[in-house]
C-alpha cells in the first residue's frame, strides 16, 4: 500500500540540505489517534505539497511544526539541531512561520494591527502605529497586494484579500520556514492566482522553505517540487512533483477511499448479535 | 485680507487615493464623526441633558453638578473601564458589585479590629479587588467555568461574607481615614476626578497599547489570537484583576462619599449598571468591539437619568419603568445609527 518511491528516498538520504527533519512524530488526543510515526523532510528552499483527505491529520502536522502545540512522541530536527518549541512565538523566533487555514485574522481590527498581530511595534508601552502603517503599506506594496487602505478592518476585505493579507503577513518577519494551511481555500481562481503567484515570487528567490497543504492536486504538482501524501496520520507517499501526476495522486485517494467504504460494506452486511434472538 | 492661496498639497508619501475628496466639508466631517462608535451615545447624551436643563432650571445648579456628574455618573464609567475590557476580551464580571460591598468592609476590619493603619488598610482593600478578580480568571480560564457563572458564584460568595462578618449593619468610617478619605470619595468632585483620570487611563490603555489589541483578538477571534501566539489566559486573567480593583476603589469612594460603610451598597445595581453604560456606549456583549470612551458617555446617560428624573421629582418607584424605556429608547437609537454608520463606511 506504502507507495514511497525509491527517488524519494535517494533524496532523503542526502540529508545535507535538508532544513527541517521530523522523525517518528505522532499525536494522541485522548483515545483518538490524529498522527502516528510520521517522517519527513523538507530541503532548502525547496517547496513541499502536503496531500491528503479532510482529517487525514495534515493540519495537526502543521500545527505541531508551527509550536501552536506539543507533538505526543517524535523529534523535530531543524537545521541539524533537535528542537523543542515552547509556543508559537518560539518556533517563529526560530525562524518557523505559519499562514492557518482560519488565516488568524482579527476581524475587527485593522490591517496594518493584523499585519503585526503580536510582533506590535511601540515607542515604550505605546503602540507606533504610524511605523506600523508604513512598513505594512510598504510590505503589501512591494508583494503587489492591492487592498484599498491598511487603514480597514479586515472584516471589510475579500476573502482573497484576507488570504494574501495572511499570507504577506507570515513572510514579513522573514521566516526560513513557511508553512501554509490551504491557502487556496475558499477563493476564487483569480485570488488563488495571487496566492500561486505570490508562492511561486518566494521560490525564485530561494530564501524560504515551503511546506504547502491542500486539496487541489493540480495546483499542487504547478508550484511543488515534491509531494507527500498524508493517509490516516502517516505519511504513505513521497515522490517529486515531476515523477507524478494529478491522475496517479487521484487514483491513490480513490482507492483507498473504495477500500473503506468496501470494508465499512463488509461490517455491516455481518449478522448483528443482538438481532440473532 | 489676505488673498492667500491655499497651496497645502497631500503629502506626497499618502498613495493616491488615500485621501477623500473635500468637496464637502460638512459631509465628510459628519461622516467621520457618525464612523466613530461613540457618536450614538454622544448624542443621546447631549439630547438628554438638552431635556432636563430645559425641564428644570436645577440641573445647572452648582450642587446639582457636582451631584450628577460625581455621585451618580462617576462610579459607573469607573466599573465600566473595567467591564469593558472584559466584555471585548469575551467575559464577563457579575461579581464586581460585590467586591465593591465587600472592601470598605474590609478597610474597616484592618483598621478598627486588627490596628492596620489607614492607608495599609485602604491598599489591602484594593489587593482584595485584584485577588477576587485572579480567583475569577482562575475560575474562567484556568478551570474552565463561564465567566457568568464564576462571578454569580464569587459574588455570591462576597455577599455572604460581607452580611456573616457585619451582622448585615452599616458602619461608620474609622476616623484614621477620613482624611485620606477626602482624595478618595468624599472631597465634592473626587469622584469625578478620578472617573476621568480613569477613564482616560482605560481609553489609552485599550486603543493605544499591545494588551488593549490583544484584548480585542482575544474577544474577535479567539483561535486566532491563540495562533498568533498572544496569550489569551493572561489577557483575560488580567483584564477580570483589573475590573476587580476598580470595584473594590468604587467601593471605598462611595462609603467615604457617604460617610458610611453599608452592606446594602454596590451589589448587582451598579454592576448593571457598567454592563449598560459599556453597550449603550457600543460596546458588543459578544466580544471584539468596544469603546472606554463610549462606556463614559453611557454612564453619564445613566447619571443624567437618575439625577434628572429624581430634579423632575419623579418617585423611585416609576422611575425604573422609565429607566428601562430610556435604556431601550437609547439602544435602538443605537442600533439605527450603526446602520447609518455602516451605510457610511461603504461611501
Amino acid at each position: 500500500m506504502t507507495t514511497t518511491s525509491a527517488d524519494a528516498a535517494a533524496a532523503a538520504s542526502a540529508a545535507s540540505g535538508d532544513i527541517l527533519r521530523v522523525e517518528h512524530i505522532s499525536k494522541r488526543y485522548g483515545a483518538v489517534t490524529a498522527l502516528s510515526d510520521v517522517n519527513l523532510h523538507l530541503g532548502r528552499g525547496e517547496v513541499l505539497g502536503l496531500l491528503g483527505d479532510n482529517g487525514a491529520g495534515k493540519s495537526t502536522l502543521l500545527k505541531i511544526l508551527c509550536g501552536f502545540q506539543p507533538p505526543t512522541t517524535g523529534r523535530i530536527i531543524l537545521e541539524g539541531e533537535e528542537v523543542v518549541f515552547k509556543g508559537v512565538d518560539d518556533a517563529r523566533a526560530r525562524g518557523i512561520d505559519a499562514v492557518y487555514q482560519d488565516l488568524a485574522l482579527v476581524n475587527q481590527l485593522t490591517v496594518y494591527h493584523n499585519m503585526f498581530l503580536n510582533r506590535e511595534k511601540v515607542n515604550g508601552v505605546l503602540l507606533n502605529n504610524r511605523a506600523m502603517k508604513r512598513l505594512a503599506r510598504e510590505h503589501l506594496d512591494e508583494m503587489g497586494i492591492r487592498i484599498p487602505s491598511v487603514n480597514v478592518e479586515v472584516a471589510k476585505l475579500s476573502g482573497g484579500q484576507r488570504q494574501a493579507i495572511a499570507v504577506a503577513r507570515s513572510v514579513f518577519s522573514s521566516p526560513k520556514i513557511l508553512l501554509l494551511d490551504e491557502p487556496l481555500a475558499a477563493m476564487g481562481v483569480k485570488e488563488g492566482a495571487i496566492i500561486l503567484d505570490l508562492v511561486r515570487q518566494l521560490k525564485e528567490q530561494g530564501e524560504v522553505s515551503i511546506i504547502i497543504i491542500a486539496h487541489n492536486y493540480g495546483q499542487v504538482l504547478e508550484v511543488c517540487d515534491r509531494v507527500n501524501l498524508v493517509q490516516h496520520g502517516e505519511i504513505t507517499f513521497d515522490k517529486r512533483s515531476a515523477d507524478t501526476s494529478v491522475t496517479e495522486l487521484t487514483e491513490i485517494v480513490v482507492a483507498e477511499y473504495r477500500k473503506a467504504l468496501a470494508e465499512r460494506h463488509r461490517v455491516d452486511s455481518r449478522p448483528s448479535p443482538t438481532s440473532e434472538n | 485680507m489676505s488673498e492667500a492661496v491655499d497651496n497645502r498639497t497631500d503629502s506626497p508619501s499618502q498613495p493616491p487615493g488615500a485621501t477623500p475628496p473635500r468637496s464637502n466639508l460638512f459631509k465628510t466631517a459628519g461622516l467621520a464623526f457618525l464612523r466613530q462608535r461613540e457618536a450614538t451615545v454622544l448624542v443621546v447624551a447631549i439630547a438628554l441633558i438638552i431635556y432636563f436643563s430645559v425641564s428644570s432650571s436645577n440641573f445647572y445648579g452648582t450642587s446639582n453638578l457636582s451631584t450628577w456628574l460625581s455621585q451618580d455618573s462617576a462610579y459607573i464609567a469607573i466599573i465600566a473601564v473595567g467591564e469593558v475590557l472584559l466584555l471585548i476580551c469575551g467575559e464577563i464580571d457579575l461579581s464586581v458589585g460585590f467586591i465593591y460591598t465587600f472592601a470598605p468592609f474590609l478597610m474597616h476590619y484592618l483598621i478598627d479590629f486588627y490596628g492596620f493603619p489607614g492607608w495599609l488598610a485602604i491598599i489591602v482593600s484594593l489587593v482584595m479587588g485584584v485577588a477576587v478578580g485572579w480567583l475569577n480568571g482562575f475560575l474562567t480560564v484556568s478551570v474552565g467555568l463561564p465567566s457568568f457563572i464564576t462571578t454569580l458564584g464569587t459574588g455570591f460568595v462576597l455577599l455572604g461574607l460581607v452580611n456573616t462578618t457585619s451582622h448585615a449593619e452599616a458602619v461608620a468610617i474609622p476616623s484614621s481615614v477620613t482624611g485620606i478619605g477626602h482624595w478618595i470619595g468624599s472631597g465634592t468632585w473626587s469622584e469625578f476626578i478620578w472617573a476621568v483620570i480613569l477613564v482616560v487611563l482605560g481609553h489609552i490603555l485599550l486603543t493605544r497599547t499591545r494588551w488593549g489589541l490583544h484584548t480585542i483578538s482575544a474577544g474577535g477571534n479567539l483561535l486566532g489570537a491563540q495562533e498568533a501566539g498572544i496569550k489569551v489566559k493572561r489577557i483575560k486573567y488580567g483584564n477580570f484583576m483589573i475590573t476587580g480593583v476598580l470595584g473594590a476603589f468604587v467601593g471605598l469612594q462611595v462609603a467615604f462619599q457617604t460617610s458610611t460603610i453599608d452592606p446594602t451598597a454596590g451589589g448587582y445595581t451598579p454592576m448593571f449598571y457598567a454592563v449598560t453604560a459599556a453597550v449603550i456606549g457600543g460596546t458588543a456583549m459578544l466580544g471584539g468591539v468596544g469603546t472606554v470612551l463610549g462606556a463614559a458617555l453611557g454612564a453619564i446617560v445613566l447619571g443624567t437619568l437618575i439625577d434628572g428624573f429624581s430634579i423632575l421629582g419623579v418617585s423611585a418607584n416609576p422611575l425604573d419603568i422609565i429607566f428601562g424605556g430610556a435604556i431601550l429608547i437609547a439602544m435602538i437609537a443605537n442600533v439605527q445609527l450603526a446602520r447609518l454608520r455602516e451605510a457610511g463606511r461603504s461611501v
